[in-house]
């Protein structure tokens, strides 16, 4: 599957967010490109650049093996496509 | 590619907490070739062919939303304008092609199927006024049917024996669904020069020079643009403020061009238009009125209203022609009263009167949108109206509607509600003396002098 997609994931800060998302990723054989994090106010931000190209599972299904793995611990995660930011952002 | 935590996280807060969506995609589709022997064959073809371009619509845009993460508030479909796709028929088999019609948009899940209409700007075939005939009793037994008059264009001058007419469909379309507040003339649009690739309802419909199935974007977003005004604090000039709109404009337009491109690839039809649109909603923020306010107007509606949405609608049409390539439709900025916050308040606090939305009109599109009237209004005093309002596009050569619902029984500060998308509306008050000697002429006013272009 060729496809990108921008991962973010909000929320309060606690320990293990992100090898909890690292380690659902690594499941589901999504490659990780990029990797950010910074805490904005007093949330914990992260965006993941995701290499969706040998995933077994398509971006909807990891967007809701993600929404468990969120809801579990706490933060929202959000997949969406990078066409999205490419258009927005990138002329 | 990199991208900054700034621009991502920009994306998301215009989704979460602005109010960033796409307000319709809609398919375009001509019936021009169902016409056959009987009704029921008609009725039949016209069936097969919606299905055959249509029956994937919902599903494959709902997948989209879900990939991009942008909702897609409204599916719809338009066909060609009725009475001249299917001429011919009397008034009974006009209402059970309307009825046909509602029932396939049901079946398919889309929200509103636009199309039950005529265009009789120059003068009116027997078919086009079986239709429209038929449009007060259509309006009724359907609930996602609607139905759209052309009665006037810069070419053809005014067709005022049409706006008299539609005078009287709308009190009796109103009055038809008086359980509802009058909600089937909320669902009729009277136009003068209408587009053809429009993808918002009530006015949406298929026209003849486009393909046979078409995907239409409308976007939306007045929230994003509400908050980029806010950001910049109070004493910025208006420079700053159009650039601003500007570059919001470019990217939620830029959104709305990948929503439209992906959803006409996937369904294997040819990509139409974006309309660049600030299209509101009843959420919160989500209101055209209040980014006026934004500019420093204590209410929408005062003093500099005007001047504050030509400035608007400007913008967004700048912004947006960069963005896509095929930016079309009725473009700027929607003043709906009842799909606003903000007009409804400005409504109630008595900053807005008919009158002055009638001139904000001459800068926007498209026109006086979603205004309750008191239930005894007459046909004569709406034909008034809507010939205003006619005059002001013909002249400015561009596209203006009426769509206006004199709500049975209410009278002026009483509140009708239409409920959904089309929210609640403040009734308001009417000039007292009558136009019945003007409505009654008859006749076309002639095309200005602005017509001869050639």
């Amino acid at each position: 599957m060729e496809q990108r997609a921008l991962i973010t994931v909000v929320g309060i800060d606690r320990i293990g967010i992100i090898s909890r998302v690292t380690g659902t990723l690594a499941e589901n054989r999504v490659n990780i490109e990029d990797i950010r994090q910074t805490i904005v106010g007093e949330f914990f931000t992260m965006m993941l650049v995701a290499d969706l190209k040998q995933s077994l599972c398509s971006l909807q299904e990891l967007q809701n093996r993600l929404d468990e793995v969120g809801s579990e611990i706490g933060v929202k995660i959000t997949v969406q496509s990078e066409e999205l930011f490419r258009s927005m952002h990138r002329i | 590619m990199s991208y900054t935590v700034q621009e991502v996280l920009e994306t998301i807060r215009m989704v979460e907490t602005e109010h960033l969506d796409i307000r319709t995609v809609t398919m375009g589709i001509h019936l021009d070739d169902c016409r056959a022997d009987t009704l029921s064959a008609t009725k039949a073809r016209i069936r097969d062919k919606i299905l055959r371009y249509a029956d994937r619509l919902v599903p494959t845009v709902k997948n989209i939303e879900r990939e991009i993460g942008i909702p897609v508030v409204n599916k719809r479909i338009s066909v060609t304008p009725i009475a001249h796709a299917i001429p011919g028929l009397d008034e009974e088999g006009y209402i059970e092609i309307a009825v046909q019609l509602d029932s396939i948009a049901s079946e398919l899940g889309v929200d509103f199927l636009g199309g039950f209409s005529a265009l009789v700007h120059k003068g009116m075939t027997p078919s086009a006024r079986m239709l429209i005939a038929a449009i007060p009793s259509a309006l009724s037994v359907t609930t996602r049917v609607c139905s759209s008059v052309s009665v006037a264009s810069t070419k053809a001058g005014i067709n005022m024996d049409a706006v008299y007419l539609m005078g009287r469909t709308i009190k009796q379309a109103a009055e038809q669904t008086a359980d509802r507040s009058g909600l089937g003339a909320a669902k009729l649009v009277v136009f003068c020069n209408p587009v053809e690739d429009n993808p918002f309802m009530a006015g949406a419909f298929h026209g003849f020079g486009e393909p046979d199935a078409v995907i239409n974007v409308g976007v939306s977003g007045p929230g994003v643009v509400l908050s980029a005004l806010k950001n910049l604090g109070e004493d910025v000039d208006f420079g700053t403020i159009a650039e601003t709109i500007k570059r919001t404009a470019f990217k939620i337009t830029r959104v709305g061009e990948l929503v439209g491109r992906k959803a006409a690839s996937e369904l294997g039809v040819a990509f139409g238009i974006i309309d660049l649109s600030l299209a509101p909603t009843n959420a919160m923020g989500d209101s055209v009125a209040q980014i006026l306010e934004a500019m420093g107007l204590e209410r929408c509606g005062t003093h500099g209203t005007t001047a504050a949405l030509a400035l608007l609608n400007d913008a967004v049409k700048k912004g947006g022609a960069m963005a896509t390539s095929y930016p079309g439709g009725l473009s700027g900025a929607f003043i709906p009263v009842s799909e606003d916050n903000g007009m409804i308040a400005a409504v109630e606090a008595g900053a807005l009167s008919l009158s002055k939305l009638e001139a904000m009109t001459c800068v926007c599109s498209v026109g006086l949108d979603m205004i309750a009237v008191p239930g005894d209004t007459t046909a004569e005093t709406l034909a008034g109206l809507i010939a205003d309002e006619m005059a002001i596009g013909m002249i400015n050569k561009k596209t203006t509607a009426v769509r206006v619902i004199p709500v049975p029984g209410a009278k002026p500060g009483e509140m009708a509600e239409f409920g959904g998308l089309l929210g609640r509306a403040p009734v308001m008050e009417m000039v007292p003396f009558s136009s019945s000697g003007f409505a009654k002429r008859g006749g076309r006013i002639p095309a200005p002098i602005q017509s001869l272009t050639n």
